[in-house]
């Protein structure tokens, strides 16, 4: 784990559950496995809290325990997977993208799930009926089986998954453990437990209540049929289709509309087919592709024949033709695809930190792989001194690299080659950590900015406070006012300036999220087809 | 080996051109200090991606980073007392204690070392106390009921328990170690008064 991404887990962790786990969570990172002892021994913290927040990670799947070094009969150890608390940056778009595949329904869901990091279907169900019912008019109230016919709509498409029973978890049964290595045994990858997307045979009638304030706030646990079969976000499902939106956005804005949903439909047809970190989808045959296409989109057959070359010829290589039966069989090239558009964001990168000539530069060696100096003077049309001031910049933001051809074993500097030269993967890595230490900085800086301002924040919800019980009790107008003009102007000025930039940083940690995600696929496909 | 020395001073080991810069030029300077922490940057950021989904988002954000705070997950640390133990915190409630758990987690999918007791939310004051007292009402109407009914004997015997029982429901009503029988709060004081005016009142 490097700095800026051990920094971040830590600030991450903090914002969620608080101090304690915090300082848990961090220390877990930067020693990579410890038993429940050393941990609570490093940290100084009390046993107690240790374990508190050991049961908030695992919970969160944040956390995995196994048997340890000294086989099953030792004391369990416990690491943190650090993807995983990555994820919770992301939280914000997995519900979005749930509300705009499935409605209110499915975003409360994939909300209460993502919240409390694993539920039963019928606690779920409760629930987010509930929360429903709550929004309603009086006298509406939401029926169960409208959410369980959309759990099972989000559990048929993979975007929710059983959590995977334990393998080994100190307890008696180890007939499931497959190898008796000494060390932490990894636990089952869900999908490879083959009821992972069956649904719970389970009678769920009802309705959901309208909570009245006098009522109990806790939710009641009532066990139901399905006690034990927990239900977890399936955060690889939702990777896919981020990558696929991407894909499918890319397309329309090099193209145009029509070939965005032609690769759309592809997708689609492949979304079940495709494993994982397939290189590129199913080989689909143009007669399919046109049967699956929608009318809506009015696209007649020699059009999509001319589509679909004209995407085969693209340089940007999202659809390959494999074949010609069945009028042409045509795939789509994830790897590639991924590759092409984290080439296309470090090229943005340069062009806006550096400008656009340091970009040409960038760009040039990008496809030119190595080159002189005087050679990139010469392709790139600048002036010999400017060329040199940036490629001289780009090599100390260690951007561009320096690669050293001798003609003479002894590495003399009038007779050796000095080409520049710039490595897609490591310089997507590099640009991955800055990302990491960008929200890192903006988490910190809205912490500061919300400490700053600590006083003035607790007197306007005081004071806001103090007018919602005014008006629930009836009171006049001018008491109003009056309330509200405790707060003087240029407070509210200050309030309001301070709403602005937790605005803006925020909106910056979303959008730095995708440039994150945008890079570590790539970096992941690299390694899968490895 | 380095390059052979030509004849005169000026003649270096390597050719002038690879260096790309010539004799003369000024080199930029060299840095004393490390790079200051916040660099003059050259040109302006793009502005942030706007929209309803954008906003949608934001707003989604913020809501669950001040959920997050109200759920169980969300761990303080119990308050250390700082100096002595005082009275008030008896009744300080909803005070967490470091060896509660506030949610049950589901115990067969952690180790057995993690278990640690889970605490049952304790519902407000009031709740509790109207609860007891309508359990000490029911209570006192059956006993009368019962001791209407029965013999003598099982009266004397019925009349202790709901006498132990009283003392222990008043105990619980107000929770605290006195008996409230025998704490006089003087709603009795002005009621004899009206009787005697003669005798001066102290």
């Amino acid at each position: 784990m490097t700095t800026q991404e051990v920094r971040l887990c830590g600030l991450l962790l903090q914002e969620h559950f608080g101090n304690v786990v915090e300082k848990v969570g961090t220390h877990l990172i930067r020693s990579g496995v410890l038993t429940l002892r050393a941990l609570a021994h490093e940290t100084k913290l009390p046993l107690d809290l240790v374990k508190k927040s050991l049961c908030v990670l695992v919970q969160h799947g944040m956390c995995t325990f196994g048997a340890g070094r000294r086989g099953p009969a030792g004391p369990v150890e416990y690491r943190i997977n650090c993807e995983h608390v990555f994820h919770m940056l992301r939280y914000p778009r997995y519900i979005y993208t749930a509300k705009s595949l499935y409605g209110d329904t499915g975003e409360l869901i994939v909300e209460e799930i993502l919240q409390r990091g694993h539920m039963t279907m019928s606690s779920t169900v409760k629930t987010v009926a509930d929360r429903l019912t709550h929004n309603m008019p009086e006298g509406q109230s939401m029926d169960y089986s409208e959410v369980v016919s959309v759990f099972s709509q989000l559990v048929e498409t993979h975007f929710l998954q059983r959590c995977p029973p334990l393998a080994s978890a100190g307890s008696s049964s180890s007939g499931a453990v497959d190898t008796p290595l000494p060390v932490a045994t990894q636990p089952t990858e869900p999908e490879s437990h083959p009821d992972c997307y069956k649904l719970p045979y389970i009678n769920l009638t009802g309705q959901g209540k309208r909570r009245r304030s006098s009522e109990d706030g806790e939710a009641d646990q009532c066990c139901g049929d399905d006690d034990g079969i927990y239900w977890q976000v399936n955060f690889q499902r939702f990777h896919l289709h981020f990558r696929d939106q991407a894909i499918i956005s890319a397309v329309s804005c090099k193209l145009d509309q029509s070939s965005s949903e032609i690769v759309r439909t592809m997708l689609r047809m492949s979304e079940v087919t495709t494993p994982a970190h397939a290189a590129f989808t199913q080989a689909l045959s143009a007669n399919e592709i046109f049967r699956a296409l929608l009318s809506s989109y009015n696209i007649a057959r020699p059009i999509l024949d001319q589509y679909l070359s004209l995407l085969v010829d693209d340089p940007m290589e999202f659809v390959g033709k494999t074949g010609d039966s069945g009028g042409g069989m045509y795939v789509v090239n994830l790897h590639r695809a991924l590759a092409n558009l984290a080439r296309a964001t470090l090229e943005s990168v340069v062009q806006e930190r550096f400008g656009s000539r340091s970009a040409r530069i960038f760009r040039l060696l990008l496809r030119k792989r190595h080159l002189e100096q005087k050679q990139v003077e010469d392709f790139a049309m600048i002036p010999a001194k400017e060329a040199k001031d940036m490629l001289y910049k780009l090599l100390s933001e260690n951007l561009v690299q320096l690669q050293e051809i001798p003609k003479t074993p002894d590495y003399a500097p009038s007779r050796t080659f000095y080409l520049y030269t710039v490595n897609q993967l490591p310089t997507a890595r590099l640009l991955l950590q800055h990302c990491y230490k960008t929200v890192g900085n903006l988490i910190e800086r809205r912490l500061y900015e919300t400490k700053e301002n600590k006083r003035l924040l607790e007197k306007s919800q005081r004071i806001e406070a103090i007018l919602a019980s005014l008006q629930a009790t009836g009171a006049e107008a001018a008491q109003l006012t009056e309330v509200e003009e405790m707060i003087t102007v240029p407070e509210r000025q200050q309030l309001e300036s301070l709403r602005h930039h937790i605005n803006k940083l925020d909106s910056s940690e979303n959008q730095v999220d995708e440039t994150i995600f945008l890079l570590k696929s790539y970096i992941n496909s690299t390694q899968a087809s490895l | 080996m380095a390059g052979s020395r030509g004849r005169g001073r000026s003649q270096f080991s390597f050719s002038v051109d690879a260096l790309g810069f010539g004799r003369g030029d000024c080199l930029p300077s060299s840095a004393h200090t490390p790079s200051p922490l916040y660099p003059p940057m050259q040109f302006r950021p793009v502005p942030l991606h706007t929209g309803e989904e954008v906003d949608y988002m934001l707003a989604l954000k913020q809501e669950l980073r001040a959920s997050s705070k109200n759920l169980p997950f969300h761990i303080k640390a119990a308050r250390t007392k700082t100096d002595v133990a005082r009275y008030s915190d008896k009744y300080q409630n909803g005070e967490t204690k470091n060896n509660c758990i506030e949610w049950s987690p589901d115990w067969s999918r952690m180790p057995k070392e993690l278990c640690i007791k889970v605490r049952k939310p304790r519902k407000t004051g009031e709740r509790n106390s109207i609860i007891i007292i309508t359990n000490t009402l029911e209570k006192r109407e059956e006993e009368q009921h019962s001791e209407e009914e029965e013999d003598e004997e099982k009266k004397k015997q019925n009349e202790e328990e709901p006498d132990a029982d009283e003392d222990y429901d008043e105990e619980e009503l107000e929770d605290t170690d006195y008996i409230m029988s025998y704490f006089d709060n003087g709603e009795d004081f002005g009621a004899d008064s009206e009787d005697n005016m003669d005798e001066a009142v102290y």
